[in-house]
């Protein structure tokens, strides 16, 4: 069967009365934690993650993916009206999206990030949908060395290659990688770091460290700093609805985000955000008014818009076909299918098509439902960022002890999310970033397991690593991602450097 | 911190960053400690001892990268931190910790949420525990109940 005969079966799924309503929620809910400053969708996925224990997988991913898609759509509203982008995707658009907004020209400025939006979803779940039986067919011939050198890489690129530190940025791995140690050894069984307390034997609970390090450390994070952060809300003038020259300058940024954006979503290569500074330098380049960049140019919305959601929908592609997660939104959400007993990746295809199709098709209904969400909705959501702050984080606390209390509702649980909360603040404090914890702590124990049975199957030896042109190509992207980057800061630290001292003249 | 670094000063050590370096190693030596301690283990050469080892060795080269990081100042610089939001945010957690079994969730909850509106300068108490108790007591009633979601009740839960 061929991808257009898998879709349609997915169809049927997702028009379900039961799944269309999962969508729905998980879109409403995503873009509400869109627009809401400090909660981002990771966290939502990880909060509902013990809520949703009793449901049917299929609806629940569902929803989880539309929460997914929401939130990208949302955090566009957030950076546009009050310059304090709602998850880090959206940084870009809040240049020219409330340039924009302060000169009058807001309407515009949502309609073409969430038209941008719409498109590059559309464009971009459809190219999933085309290239995940390619990669499946692929995939399948992976053996347990190809899975430990795909991983590798994905270590490497989610920690070392983007972000501003290589060492920052590896060392969260490693504490994501320790963590993943704790508690029993998954071939031997072996408990590793128990310390003698049984309720380490089960390891840490992926939703607890989430929630913690998203949730709490935030908080802390935002209580604790001396600015205020609340931003002026820039209110919406006039119509929403774009004129002629705004669709003649939003329609080609809105195809070369998507275009910039869904590769990069779809490699093992982490964050969107990558994709969204690459779209705006395209625009700057392209623009015929380039001299608008800066203040207000909507080339600088539409395609960073479309970029955005084009990889979020990238991100799927490794999570669905292989497993693999490449962000902490994806890691979560693998956790999510765990904990149905389903394990993502090419086998998922062979043994249950209706759910991933279903999902696939899901996201398509999603991104309509987002659009209409949106659009003429958007001002319902513009008043979500009038809540005041002491009462938005109290809210998320008491939503974040309820998930880990609702999973487990122990006194220890409680203390390993306090514990994990604080690790989340320092983190924060000292310019660590969080996902590579995240990953690591998924993604360690998986990898150590393709590591020794590779070495089961070939009694010991360790060329197996670099048996085969796959695995070798993967390890050798691994090691580029952490030199290459190491060397270019080395270089572009003296640039940006020199370009600080000549603008001090 | 007392002490103060201002930006047109020449970089010196970071102590703070210091410590974090400090930290990993200390981290590092727990787990090839308990990983050498551990009793059994399977007789594979490639058994469970493997990666802990592996992982302990790579906290152990970032420690010393770190610690040469700190010692050039290449740390990013630091907002200065308000320690008062904090102390009420944790002692909120540490309440909701120690309370859950013993007043249920309502309650415990309550005091988390009023502590953590007081931390971002929400007062007064009197107003937001009780504010806080009836929120966490409509949550209780529509996971506890609604979804099945097993939270502790106490005195408050027992009511219906």
């Amino acid at each position: 069967m061929d991808s257009f005969a898998l879709l349609a079966h997915g169809f049927a799924v997702a028009f379900q009365p039961f799944n269309l309503l999962y969508a729905l929620i998980g879109v409403t809910l995503g873009t509400a934690v869109g627009v809401l400053p400090g909660i981002g969708p990771a966290l939502t996925v990880a909060l509902l993650l013990p809520v949703t224990y009793k449901l049917d997988p299929a609806g629940s991913l569902i929803m989880f993916a539309g929460i997914y898609y929401g939130g990208m759509y949302g955090g566009s509203t957030t950076s546009i009206l009050l310059n304090t982008p709602g998850e880090s995707a959206s940084i870009v658009t809040a240049l020219e999206g409330n340039k924009m907004a302060r000169a009058g020209r807001g309407g515009p400025a949502l309609a073409t990030a969430a038209i941008g939006s719409f498109v590059a979803g559309l464009i971009a779940t459809m190219a999933l949908a085309l290239i995940a039986p390619t990669i499946v067919k692929f995939a399948l011939s992976f053996g347990a060395p190809e899975y430990f050198a795909l991983m590798m890489l994905a270590f490497m690129t989610v920690s070392a290659a983007f972000g501003d530190s290589t060492l920052r940025g590896l060392t969260a791995l490693f504490i994501g990688l320790a963590l993943g140690l704790i508690g029993a050894d998954g071939l031997s069984g072996q408990v590793r770091l128990g310390f003698g307390i049984p309720d380490l034997t089960d390891g840490v609970e992926i939703t607890t460290l989430a929630v913690a390090l998203f949730a709490i450390g935030e908080t802390l994070s935002v209580a604790a700093s001396k600015s205020t952060g609340e931003g002026k809300i820039e209110p919406v003038k006039g119509s929403v609805w774009m004129n002629r020259e705004d669709w003649s300058r939003s329609w080609k940024p809105w195809l070369r985000g998507t275009f910039i954006g869904f590769p990069i979503g779809a490699m093992p290569a982490g964050g969107a955000e990558i994709g969204t500074f690459l779209s705006y330098s395209v625009e700057k380049q392209l623009s015929k008014k380039p001299e608008e960049f800066g203040h207000g140019a909507i080339e600088g919305v539409a395609g960073p818009e479309a970029a955005n959601n084009a990889s979020a929908a990238g991100t799927l592609v490794p999570l669905l076909t292989l497993g693999l997660p490449t962000s902490a939104t994806a890691a979560i959400m693998l956790a999510g299918f765990q904990q149905f007993g389903l394990q993502p990746g090419p086998l998922l295809f062979a043994t249950n098509p209706q759910l991933v199709w279903g999902l696939i098709a899901s996201l398509l209904v999603a991104n309509f439902m987002l659009l209409v969400l949106n659009l003429p909705l958007v001002g319902l959501w513009v008043r979500l960022l009038s809540i005041p702050r002491h009462w938005l984080y109290a809210g998320i606390l008491v939503f974040a002890t309820l998930g880990t209390i609702g999973a487990n509702p122990s006194t220890f649980e409680l203390g390993m999310l306090l514990l994990f909360g604080l690790l989340g603040y320092f983190l924060r404090l000292f310019g660590y970033p969080i996902a590579p914890v995240v990953v690591g702590l998924i993604l360690g124990p998986m990898a150590e397991i393709h590591f020794r049975r590779a070495l089961q199957i070939s009694q010991g030896d360790f060329t197996v690593f670099v048996g085969s042109p796959i695995s070798v190509i993967l390890l050798l992207l691994a090691v580029c991602a952490v030199v290459v980057p190491l060397i270019l800061r080395a270089r572009g630290k003296g640039k940006v450097l020199a370009a600080l001292a000549a603008n001090e003249d | 911190m007392t002490q103060e670094t201002p930006s047109s000063e020449a970089r010196r050590p970071d102590r703070a960053a210091l410590a974090i370096a400090a930290g990993i190693a200390i981290v590092a030596a727990i787990i090839a400690y308990s990983t050498a301690t551990a009793v059994g283990g399977s007789a594979t050469r490639i058994g469970p001892a493997v990666f802990p080892y592996a992982i302990a060795g790579g906290l152990f080269i970032l420690a010393i990268w770190t610690a040469f990081e700190a010692m050039r100042g290449d740390f990013p610089e630091r907002e200065e931190q308000r320690i008062q939001p904090v102390v009420w945010i944790v002692g909120g957690l540490v309440a909701q910790m120690l309370l859950l079994h013993i007043t249920g969730f309502a309650i415990a909850t309550g005091l988390l949420f009023a502590a953590t509106a007081r931390g971002f300068g929400k007062g007064p108490l009197w107003m937001t525990v009780p504010i806080g108790i009836v929120l966490s007591f409509i949550i209780w009633v529509i996971f506890a109940k609604g979804l099945e979601l097993s939270l502790p009740a106490g005195p408050l839960e027992r009511l219906i």
